[in-house]
């Protein structure tokens, strides 16, 4: 070194990086893919190659070409995406459903923004929210697997389909949350409804495709929500507010008529609150950044949750939620810190 | 669970490689240089011109005002200038140049090793001997001991509390110092303790990751009453005053008050030892300890240094520069001080002074800053924060010059630790633009 180098302090800096960030929540997601691929074999891998595929080579080639910038898919946040967004689709989805979430998700809800850091909503969710209200049988009507590869389908071995592709009566299903709100309108109990179906909840929790794929097992989802906890990615604050949240409020609704109102544990494990809860509302770009800002954004997503699922239209209300709840963001952020100490005092 | 501050803050790589490693005194010098600017402050006067001989420990400079501190001669010799001398960051600084001859001291100053215990000084001859002896705050900001002993209306005194928490990486000075002379630190520190008035408890505070330490003040202190010790969590930026004062009181110091508002004060181990010299030896502040470090293994020493030795000469006695005097080609950055809130060298002819703590030797890979990119929102910056800011809103108002708004959110509270800029993922260089934007805001603030 024939020259000094001088720069201000500090000297030294963390080995964390964007990209190292990204690279654990993929890590933290494999869980999750796994189980679904486990469940649905080459129909679930179909639906995230080409969401990640998707989303990748899209984010690249606006920032080229339109942005005409360095391309900026080596944070590996486009993969993230990808995995997200495939994991909030049934496996059923058809590859040019997957596509327009990719456009969706990387061109109007990240890169119009300006790319990562910039953008307000999380963007697999506004993906997931468009292919919702454009294809509502499609999203809504979970086929188990994909239709190139049914079971009927003599060129396919079995192995492939994985163990619930195979079964026979895999074509379709509804949603837990869908059945229980179809049946309430129908005069059944949500517990009749839900003992006939055989969804008992270690299924739910263990691994059971009835929804999107990443609502497959609550444990898949566990363990990568700790692995970054462990990791110190995240604050666990805004998935315990959601989750606390959701608790109380549907619990009292149980509490006041058991008829009526789906039990708590049963509003955990569907319609992606854990999903949503432990990887989407966490999104460093589109939640608060003080506590109490997290958890005044997780519980605004726990209740607007339970009264979408219980009052609105759609059966879940997850994704809206988190949407929803986005909008406030910029608002809630303007929150100030208590200052460190303004008034001299004597302990 | 054992105590630390109560907000933010952060775990660096301890990389304290140099701490089994005795203090060795490094060689006389050829030639001192003698800066007058090695307190805050007012810089000293010179008493001294060209020609002059001078004994070690005599004055060379007198303080020139309250916030002050007179300088001794660090060695024997004569007088060869006395003129505007670039500092290690190139800064003109008038400075006192001695070329030494021999090694002689002033006669009055007591050389041998032996402790001596006994305190025979009252407090008011020894609050005077702190300020004859010119020593100042060796922790970093080198504020002129006394005048932090000064008493201040309507404020009252209730805790000493001895900083040797070292919470920089790499440093390991203190830790040296407390495990080869805490008998002579406690002295400094009772000696302290007792100018600022009988009922004042003293308490020395020290991290965890050095459980000798801890165990050999226990010791010393099981023989003062008034003393204990507070084990500390390790965490950055214990050693920061006000962090210090929460971590171990529980209590906060407000923008803009003093410590002492708080009813503590602080002082750093080094500093308890140029006190106890100053008053049991009659020793001016001519030496000190720091630690010449870095992840080269043959490179890591903790050395007693005369004030004013040139950092080339440090750094050659080191083995950190080839035979043409050039560093080692894998050095490409030598800091004052430590790696979080040191300064980067420029010019290695400068000295080392009072308050240098050490040489930091860096390689370019590990210190390198990377290339920033976009703010991700992670809050990792303010979660790091101790002083409860948001740097990564501090840094765009900076970047939009809109001053009103940093008031606003208390840029002035910023303590420069580093915290942020050392936590940022997306390597924001988000410390750069705060501390100017801090420096306006108090400017400003002054001004009013
Ligand atoms: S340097 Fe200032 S803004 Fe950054 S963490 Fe430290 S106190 Fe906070
Ligand atoms: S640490 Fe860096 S990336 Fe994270 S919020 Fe602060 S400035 Fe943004």
């Amino acid at each position: 070194m024939d020259k000094l180098l001088v720069s201000p302090a500090p000297h030294i800096h963390t080995k964390e990086s964007t990209k190292g960030i990204m690279l654990d929540v993929i890590i933290a997601l494999v869980p999750a893919v796994l189980v679904s691929l486990y469940l649905a074999g080459i129909s679930a891998f179909l639906v995230l190659a080409v969401s990640v595929t998707g989303c990748v080579l899209i984010e690249h080639l606006i920032a080229k070409y339109l942005m005409k910038k360095e391309t900026t898919v080596r944070d590996l946040s486009a993969v993230v995406t990808g995995l997200l967004l495939a994991l909030n689709l049934p496996v059923s989805a058809p590859w040019w459903m997957v596509l327009i979430g990719c456009v969706v998700a990387i061109g109007i809800a990240k890169m119009t923004f300006g790319g990562l850091g910039h953008n307000l909503f999380n963007p697999a969710l506004v993906a997931r929210v468009f292919l919702l209200v454009s294809f509502p049988v499609q999203m809504t009507n979970w086929a188990l697997s994909n239709g190139m590869f049914s079971p009927e389908n003599p060129l396919i071995p079995g192995f492939l389909l994985g163990v619930q592709g195979q079964l026979p009566d895999a074509l379709s299903g509804a949603t837990p949350l869908g059945l229980v709100k179809e049946g309430i309108s129908l005069g059944l109990t949500p517990q009749a409804l839900i003992n006939q179906e055989g969804l008992t909840y270690g299924k739910l929790f263990l691994g059971h495709m009835s929804g999107s794929m990443g609502e497959a097992s609550g444990v898949a989802l566990l363990i990568g929500f700790v692995y970054l906890l462990v990791r110190k990615v995240i604050k666990p604050i805004i998935p315990i507010a959601i989750l606390v949240t959701v608790a109380l409020f549907s619990g009292i609704l149980y509490w006041v008529n058991p008829a009526q109102f789906a039990d708590p544990l049963f509003h955990l494990l569907t319609g992606g609150l854990l999903i949503g809860a432990f990887f989407m509302a966490t999104d460093y770009v589109t939640s608060p950044m003080s506590p109490l800002g997290m958890i005044i954004f997780g519980v605004g997503i726990g209740v607007v949750t339970v009264i979408i699922r219980v009052w609105g239209a759609y059966p879940e209300g997850m994704s809206f939620a988190i949407l929803f709840m986005n909008a406030w963001v910029p608002l809630i952020n303007k929150i100030k810190p208590f200052p460190y100490q303004k008034e001299v005092s004597r302990g | 669970m054992s105590k630390t501050f109560s907000i933010g803050g952060i775990h660096p790589n301890d990389s304290k490689f140099s701490k089994d490693v005795s203090i060795v005194d490094l060689p006389v010098p050829e030639r001192v240089f003698l800066p007058m600017n090695q307190h805050l402050g007012i810089p000293a006067a010179p008493v001294v011109k060209k020609g002059d001989t001078v004994l070690v420990g005599q004055v060379v400079a007198e303080a020139a005002g309250f916030v002050s501190a007179p300088i001794h001669a660090s060695v024997s010799g004569t007088v060869t200038d006395v003129g505007l001398y670039p500092d290690f960051q190139g800064k003109r600084v008038q400075t006192v140049v001695i070329e030494t001859e021999g090694d002689d001291w002033l006669d009055t100053i007591d050389r041998t090793a032996q402790v001596k215990q006994e305190i025979t000084m009252v407090p008011k001859d020894t609050f005077q001997k702190i300020q004859e002896m010119g020593v100042v705050g060796l922790g970093g900001a080198a504020f002129p001991t006394y005048v932090k002993l000064t008493p201040i209306e309507g404020m009252n005194p209730e805790f000493l509390i001895i900083n040797g928490s070292e919470c920089e990486p790499f440093l390991t000075s203190d830790y040296r110092l407390m495990l080869e002379h805490g008998q002579e630190l406690m002295i400094g520190a009772e000696l302290m303790r007792r100018v600022l008035g009988t009922g004042v408890t003293g308490v020395i505070g020290i991290e965890k990751n050095k459980p000798l330490a801890i165990k050999a003040m226990q010791k010393i202190t099981a023989g003062y009453l008034q003393w204990k010790v507070v084990p500390l969590k390790k965490r950055y930026p214990q050693g920061g005053e006000k962090q210090l004062i929460d971590a171990v009181l529980g209590r906060k110091v407000a923008s803009f008050a003093l410590p002492i508002s708080t009813g503590a004060i602080v002082q750093n181990v080094g500093t308890a030892f140029a006190v106890y010299e100053a008053v049991q030896k009659n020793k001016p502040l001519v030496t000190n300890v720091l630690t010449v470090t870095g992840s080269d293994p043959k490179i890591q020493y903790n050395y007693r240094f005369r004030i004013g030795t040139p950092i080339e000469d440090v750094l050659k006695t080191a083995g950190a520069l080839d035979a043409e005097g050039n560093l080692l080609p894998h050095i490409a950055k030598v800091v004052n001080g430590g790696p979080m809130m040191g300064k980067a060298v420029v010019n290695m002819k400068a000295p080392v002074v009072k308050s240098t703590s050490g040489l930091l030797l860096l390689t370019e890979k590990e210190t390198k800053r990377l290339e920033p990119g976009e703010c991700i929102r992670c809050a990792k910056c303010f979660q790091a924060c101790p002083m409860r800011l948001q740097p990564y809103l501090l840094y765009q108002l900076a970047l939009a010059g809109r001053t009103e708004e940093l008031d606003e959110y208390r840029v002035f509270d910023c303590i420069d630790c580093g915290s942020c800029l050392y936590a940022c993922p997306a390597h924001l260089p988000l410390l750069d633009l705060i501390r100017l934007a801090k420096n306006t805001s108090l400017k400003n603030i002054r001004k009013k």
